[in-house]
């Protein structure tokens, strides 16, 4: 996808989760679409755990990564869980050198995410 | 020194710019002998450069950012330029984690100085910034 495309993301509720499956490029262009998806989508499904996943994602920068740690100090706030799965291996470094993974864990799957619930 | 190709190109403070001069950059640095590794980093550099002039520079409101891509024998460079507010204090804000806005990280300038060989940075306030950062082309020499 050609950057300046606005991001694709579908949302679904799985086992008490809400998966978020996002396409496309992560910069700023995309943050406010980003955050208002998740953040509604909580509210309307109530549940405290989130897994993002990143499959469709091949390009992040700390636009991206600062919408997610938003995520995660939102959900975290309520005593629920923010999970990232499926990360390429570009995204993977820009979370690392950001130090997300630090505090987010990281699942190869949707799958793996939710057994780890 | 002598310049191999230069773009050179001014956009508007819209953020969907930021992919244009990314990708733009990409193609740039594709003509050396970088790897997609090396070209990841740059365009994430590039995007937060852009971003920093968008967010911070211009606050959102509309402006001019000024893009400047060379290439020479032995290095790629890139100048992002605008002329929004400035930034008071240019080593504070190069600090990691430093940021003006809750919903962000501090990790703009932290990326390009990862991601890129040199990076400097020119600010005044009420003038704006200029950021210049490159990538030493070890290979086009040898």
């Amino acid at each position: 996808m050609i950057g300046g495309c606005t991001l694709n993301i579908s949302t679904v509720l799985k086992q008490g989760a809400l998966i978020v499956r996002i396409d496309g490029e992560m910069d700023l262009n995309g943050t406010d679409q980003f955050r208002n998806t998740i953040d509604s989508a909580l509210e309307n499904s109530q549940v405290k755990y989130l897994i993002i996943s990143l499959k469709g994602v091949s390009f992040i920068d700390s636009s991206g990564v600062g919408v997610i740690l938003g995520r995660y100090k939102k959900i975290s706030a309520v005593g629920g869980k923010l999970l990232i799965a499926n990360v390429k291996p570009q995204v993977a470094r820009i979370l690392d050198v950001s130090g997300l993974l630090r505090i987010i864990k990281v699942f190869s799957s949707e799958s793996e995410a939710l057994d780890s619930l | 020194m002598m310049i191999k190709n230069q773009i050179k190109m001014t956009f508007s403070s819209n953020s969907e710019n930021v992919g244009i001069a990314r990708v733009t950059a990409a193609a740039f640095a594709a003509q050396t002998e970088l790897t997609l590794s090396d070209i990841d980093e740059i365009k994430v550099a590039l995007s937060e450069a852009v971003s920093n002039a968008i967010i911070h520079g211009y606050k959102d409101m509309p402006g001019d950012i000024e893009c400047e891509m060379t290439l020479t024998e032995d290095m790629l460079e890139f100048v992002i330029t605008d002329m929004g507010r400035g930034i008071a204090d240019v080593d504070l804000a190069r600090q990691p984690a430093y940021s003006s806005d809750p919903e962000r990280m501090g990790l703009g300038f932290v990326f390009m100085e990862s991601f890129m060989d040199v990076l400097t940075v020119h600010s005044a306030v009420g003038k704006g910034t200029t950021v210049r950062m490159s990538k030493k082309l070890f290979n086009e020499q040898h």
